[in-house]
This record gives C-alpha cells, structure tokens and sequence, in this order.
C-alpha cells in the first residue's frame, strides 16, 4: 500500500505542475494582460509603463517561477480588480465553496446510494422507475431554474428559508439541494449498474447460501465492490462541483469561489484567474488521489494493478 | 410512514428555526442590494454605478447639485468665482469634520487634487480629474483651481466625481486603505466593509454640509447579482430597496399592496449611428436622404409605448433633454414610411439596399428597428456584439450602422456625451469640421449664454444631416416597501440620505 500512495502521490505532484504550467502560460498567451488592465483609452506609453510596472516585460519563464516560487509560499499576488491580496480575497471566498461542495456531495451520495442500491434489488419496480425519474429529472432541470422554483416555494411562499447570503446553515440548504442534485443522478445509475452486476455474482449467492442477512449481504458483501467507480465518479463529481457552482452561487448570492472565477476571467484579473485555476486543480488532483486510495483500500486488487 | 415522520420533523425543524433577517424600520436599518461586485469603495479606482451611489452618501464635492432644482449649491465651499476662464476661487465651509474626527481645511483639497491628478496614481477615469492642472492654496479656507484651458463644465464634476479626502488619512493608508475603510464628511459613514459584498453604513451625526442630513439611521448593502433573487429577497422582507428592475416584473409588482414601484428616466439615451463620413467605405449612408430616410421609417413612439414603457420618450437631439445645452427645439423625423421610401428613391435606391446593423444591449428594441427598416426596404443584418467589442470596432472605423447607448457617466452637462461623438474623436461618424468647432467653442468657454448658443447650432446640424437618429430615454423601476419616502431621480443616483421612514 506504500509503494502504491508514494507512486500516485509523485504522479499527482506532477500532474500539478504540468497544471500550473498550461494555466499560465494560456493566459498569458489569450492577450496583452497590460492591454486589458490598462483599458480602453491607454496609450502606448501607458501601456509600457503598465508592462514594467507589473513585470509583463520580462521573459515568460521568469515570470513563471518567481509566481511558483511565491504561490508555494501562499503569495499569489494582488488582484487587479478588487486590489488586495488574492490569498486573502481567494480564503474567504472559497470556504463557502469547499463547504457548498462537500454538503452538496453528501446529500447526493446519501439520496443517490440507498435509491441506487434499492432500483438494483428490485429492478423495474416503483422504486426503480422513481430512480429513473428523478434521475432524468436531475439532468434535464437546469439548476438556475431548479434554484428559482425553490427559492418560490421556501422562500416566498412559505417563508422557511432565506432566499440569499451565507451567514447561517439554513442559507445552504437550497443550494446544497440544487448543487447536489445534478450531481446525483449519475451515482445513483452507477450504484444501480454496479449493484446489478455484482448481486448476481458467484460470491454474493455463496454469502446468502451461508445463510448471510438481505442487509449484510447488499451492503457488506455487494455494495463494496460495486461502490468503486461511485468513489471515482464522486470525486470527480466533487471537483466540478467547486469549479462549477457558478450558477448556483450567483443565484443564491453566496459569494464563492467559483462566482469569484467567473468574475475574474471576464474582468481580466490575470492573478486572481490563475491562483483560481491552480487551487481547484489542486483540489481536483487531491480528490483523485484520495479516491485511487480509497478504491484500493476497497478492493485490493488495485494496489497491484 | 417513516419518510412522512421524517418529512414532517423536517418541516417543523426548519419552521422552528426560521428567523431569517427581516428588512423593518423597527431597527432603523434600510435593506438594499447591489447587482455589481463593487471593486474598491475609493471612488477613483472603480467604475460602476454603485460607486458613484456611495461616493455621494460618504463624501462631499466642493458644490453640491441640487437634485430637485438643478441648482448647484456650496457643499463643502460656500462660494466661489471665477477669476478668469482657467481659475475658479473657492471659499470653503469651516467646521466641517471628516468621519475619523479631522479636520476639512484647504489642505485636504490641495491634496486630493494634487494625488489624483498625479499620473503614477494610475486613476481608472482619468477624465474625471485631469481637466484640473492645480489647486493652489490661498489661506486656510481658500483655494483656487487652475485648469488646463476653459472648463465651463467645472462645477458638474465638482458636484459629484471630485470628492474630496482627508489629506492625512489618505497619506497614511492609500487607495488600498480607503477601499477598505473609507473615511469622508458625508451623510454616512462606512462600519463594515467585506470586499465586493457586504456594505455597512451608519448615519455621521457631525455632517454640516448642503445634502440632508441623514435620517434613516443604517444602510445594509449586499450584492446579489441576480434580479430573481433580489425579488425573492424583496417579496420575503430581506430587503427594503431594488432598482432596475425589468418593465414586466415591475408592472406585476405595481399589484402588491406593500410595495411601492416607481419609475423614472435616465440620463441614458439610445440612438442610431450611421457612417456619413465613410470612415468604413463607401456606404448608402454618406447619403444624407438616406440618414433622413432612416429617420422616418423607424416608429419611435410604438418602440417607448410598447417596449421601454415608463417614463422613458422619444428625443430628436443628441443629448438627454435635462442636459446643460440640451436643446430639444431642433429639425425631427416622425414616423412616415411612405417619405422614407420617396427619399431612398431620390438617393437612388428604389428597391433600397442590403447592410449590416450592430447593436451591443436590448435587442428586442434592435429587432424591433430592424422590422420597421426592412419595412421601407432596408435589409438589415443584425450583428450583435458585447460592448467592448463592438467599441473596438468603432475606433477602427467599422461598425458604421448601429443601435447603440450613452449614459453621460450622469453629466448633466451637453458635453458630457457631444464632445465624445463629435468632436472627431475615434467614435466620430459625421466628422462635420463645423460641428467640431461649435461644439469645441461650447466646451471652453465660460460664458452659458455663448454656450447654449454654441451648443444648439451643433445639435440643430445633426439633426438636419442626421448623423444620429436619436431615439428614446432610457428608465429605471425602483421597487421599494411601503415604509420608505423615496423618489427617484434622472441620475440615477439613489441619495440614502434623502430618503426617510414613512
């Protein structure tokens, strides 16, 4: 198990760094960053001036490592736009994104698994075709529309919820619905098809002809092994999550991380973009690497594989 | 039953913890959200419109513009003269303390001045101030500003986009400082402040200067970028005041008993450019009969009665009506279609012709031009573009056909929108040299008269060769409870400080 976590931990440091690389490099080559800071009026000479004063005229491979060098340190910067650190603007933002995140993917995973597990026990059954419902529905209701409609219900009508803000709990129960839910369909088929798949497995009628209990056997026996790509699936899911609430945190004005990106590459904020795109990477790349864990914890075929 | 347990100790949970903040002049506190995420609370590094709202509550300018009367009054000066075309003295207001205690002297307004002007200090709008050479000071209540050739526009931008700062306190914590506390003499004082958020203000009690003293005790200000969302807030108490709010939402709003809607113009006017110097070729539109042909086949009035709605209307000359120099007496083009026709004919298109039309916002309203054109024979292309791009287009000489927008940046001043679009800048399609040399003898000199004589042959020529087919004002709906006194103005700019519970 050593050799297997100190191996996919080398490749996540390179996958960063390979990151970290494309991301700035893109940028810098999308446009003049002195152009888009500078506006729509500057002259030639501003635009030099501007060039020095942020450092644009030196070689790009300067530029890079000393923007590494200072990120590794916690330093990525100041951000054009809002003109303050962008460690400290990216903190304070992204703990409402990691914390939408991670409740959004439990309660897909809490919702998805169990209706997952129950369509695959009882296939073509109320369950099952209530499943398939709901997951059409999740990947059909675009989440701007979704948010409004509860935003109608709970908010306005029966004045339970605060449509908007991030200062309590319940400001992330809507939106940790609608963030999740388009995340759980795609658990919830996986869970279906894996459990499909392993229940008619060998093992599993060796486990019921020991005499094992329906539950033992559907989730200590069977949901084990089909759970594996749901690890995968969910900690890609959990990684788009962060990058991609935009929507939703524009719709429930809380303010993210991910609203914070969208704002930052129309506005040309160079630094705020590219620490953005370097700390969801990251987490991406964390999750990846937690979930190859997990899996092989799971199923130790892996570790050798 | 299980799941119905669950759904019901759900439900009771979530009806026994609601205590939601509530938007009431019980705690004296007003309610208000921001679409934009403001980027610094310094008002000379940014550029949005919730900027200039808040600069207005928290700082003061040399004179103040009376909203009502349109009259400039002393804000923090109590007089002033000038002294030739380029100096303008000023007598200032004594007493008068910042909100961190300091004293308001001629110092402070040297400073401002002398650190805003500065190049190195990289301002966003840099024409806001750089009219300014200097400002000199004469004792410790005078001082006198030089500008870079007449200004006769001074005290409009005195009145609102120079606010002035305490000299010691700027010195002491930057830009970067006052974007994050910011400390002036206005009506209110900044209490909290989370970047691009969150805005706290509390009313300054020490304000002596010629805007109302403050009467609602607190402003709470949160962005929320969507319109939606700020109606949910609205209709759920979260918050007490909205604006640009969309015609159809806010004629379903007029229905509801505790809300108030109401509508008033803005400075923001739409219009239609046509390219009659060639600047992109040779095009129908270097024809005059065919800038008049254009004029006459578009119905401007169905267009505000059935798609802008409110308080907007149509306008015949190329500037808001209220504007200084704003004349409206000047040549217009109702809607006749059969003329339009005869006079396309006479340019030698009888069957009209085929061209591209640009347009950057509202493109009902584009649509709408384009149906009427086609209506006498003008095949119009729609391009549809972001601003920025299409701008770009401008400068290059492109884009010469267009449905397009200026707001004036709330100048109520003519050359606040001619000197842009006229005056043979890189957004010039007439580049009428005699239309150039009035309006730039308009723009310095000193003397109104001479001024409003100036401006009004300019704009009786545009109208004439119609280089702009102006079309209509724009307006915005403020939603607002029931328990606020507030009435909106042309500007745009919504005044906390004017406003009162009912």
């Amino acid at each position: 198990m050593l050799a297997f976590t100190l191996k996919r931990l080398a490749l996540a440091i390179l996958v960063t760094l390979t990151v970290s690389v494309i991301s700035f490099s893109l940028l810098h080559l999308s446009g003049d960053p002195a152009a888009a800071l500078a506006g729509e009026n500057a002259s030639s000479t501003d635009l030099e001036a501007i060039r020095h004063l942020y450092g644009f005229d030196r070689p790009l491979t300067t530029q890079y490592t000393e923007w590494l060098w200072n990120a590794l340190h916690g330093d990525f910067g100041q951000s054009y736009y809002f003109k303050l650190p962008v460690a400290d603007l990216i903190s304070d933002r992204l703990s409402v994104t990691m914390l939408l995140g991670l409740c959004s993917i439990t309660f897909a995973l809490l919702v998805a698994v169990p209706l997952g597990v129950a369509a695959a026990v009882k296939p073509n059954s109320i369950i099952d075709r209530l499943a398939l419902f709901l997951s059409v529905a999740g990947q059909a209701l675009p989440s701007f529309w979704f948010g409004l409609v509860l935003v109608v219900i709970f908010s306005i009508k029966l004045r339970l919820l605060p449509p908007s803000g991030s200062e309590t709990w319940k400001h992330f129960i809507m939106p940790t619905i609608v963030l999740g839910y388009y995340a759980m369909p795609a658990i919830m088929r996986l869970t279906r098809a894996g459990m499909l798949e392993v229940l008619n497995a060998d093992y599993i009628r060796t486990a019921r002809a020991k005499g094992a209990g329906t539950m033992r056997v559907l989730f200590k026996h069977a949901l084990r092994n089909a759970i594996i790509p749901v690890v995968s699936l969910s900690a890609v899911q959990m990684g788009f999550m962060l990058g991609g609430s935009v929507v939703v945190e524009a719709i429930f004005a809380l303010h993210g991380a991910g609203y914070l990106a969208w704002e930052s590459i129309s506005r040309h904020d160079l630094p705020t973009v590219q620490a953005l795109i370097l700390i969801f990477s990251c987490f991406y790349i964390l999750f990846t690497f937690l979930s190859d864990l997990t899996n092989a914890w799971l199923d130790p075929r892996i570790r050798v594989g | 039953m299980k799941p119905f347990l669950s759904v019901s100790a759900f439900t009771l949970a979530a009806l026994l913890s609601c205590s939601q903040a509530h938007a009431n002049k019980a705690d004296d506190t007003l309610h208000v959200a921001f679409t934009k995420e403001l980027e610094s609370l310094d008002f000379y590094y940014q550029s949005a419109r919730e900027g200039t709202i808040l600069n207005r509550q928290i700082w003061d300018g040399l004179v103040f513009r009376d909203p009502a009367t349109g009259k400039y009054v002393g804000d923090l000066a109590t007089s002033w003269k000038w002294i030739d075309d380029t100096t303008l003295e000023f007598k200032l207001r004594e007493g008068v303390k910042f909100h961190n205690g300091e004293d308001f002297d001629a110092d402070d307004v040297v400073y401002t001045v002398a650190t805003v002007t500065n190049p190195d200090s990289h301002v966003v709008t840099p024409s806001y101030v750089n009219w300014m050479k200097n400002v000199e000071k004469i004792d410790k209540y005078t001082i006198r500003i030089h500008t870079n050739g007449p200004f006769p526009a001074a005290l409009e931008y005195l009145s609102g986009l120079v606010p002035i700062y305490p000299d010691k306190y700027y010195a002491e914590v930057g830009a970067k400082g006052m974007g994050l506390k910011p400390v002036g003499t206005g009506p209110y004082m900044v209490e909290s402040v989370e970047p691009g958020k969150h805005y706290v203000l509390k009313k300054f009690d020490g304000y002596v200067g010629a805007k109302h003293k403050a009467d609602i005790g607190t402003i709470d200000i949160r962005t929320i970028p969507d319109i939606n969302t700020q109606l949910a807030e609205l209709f759920s108490g979260g918050l007490d005041l909205i604006w640009g709010v969309p015609a159809d939402q806010a004629e379903q709003m007029e229905s509801m008993d505790q809300l108030t809607v109401a509508n008033e113009s803005t400075m923001r006017i739409g219009y239609i450019v046509m390219d009659a110097a060639a600047r992109g070729g040779d095009s129908p539109f270097t024809k005059k009969e065919v800038r008049q042909a254009v004029g006459y086949a578009i119905d401007r009035k169905a267009i505000v009665e059935n798609l802008l709605k409110g308080s907007s209307e149509v306008i015949n000359s190329a500037c808001y009506p209220t504007q200084f120099g704003c004349t409206q007496d000047v040549p217009s083009y109702s809607y006749d279609p059969a003329k339009a026709k005869e006079l396309l004919a006479k340019a030698g298109y009888p069957d009209g012709f085929t061209t591209s039309f640009y347009a950057y916002r509202d493109r009902p309203y584009a649509e709408a031009m384009m149906s009427y054109l086609n209506a006498v024979g003008i095949k119009a292309d729609l391009k549809f573009l972001q601003y920025s791009a299409l701008r770009d287009m401008q400068k290059k000489g492109d884009a010469g056909f267009g449905f397009l927008t200026w707001g004036s940046n709330s100048i109520s001043d003519v050359s606040a929108i001619t000197s842009l679009f006229f005056e043979k800048g890189d957004q010039d399609f007439a580049r009428d040299d005699q239309v150039a040399e009035w309006l730039k003898a308009g723009d310095t000199t000193v003397d109104e008269a001479k001024r409003k004589e100036d401006y009004a042959k300019a704009l009786t020529k545009i109208a004439e060769e119609a280089y702009w087919i102006p079309l209509f004002s724009y307006n915005t709906n403020y939603v607002f409870t029931k328990d606020i006194d507030f009435k909106p103005t042309p500007d745009e700019i919504v005044r906390f400080f004017d406003m009162s519970w009912k």
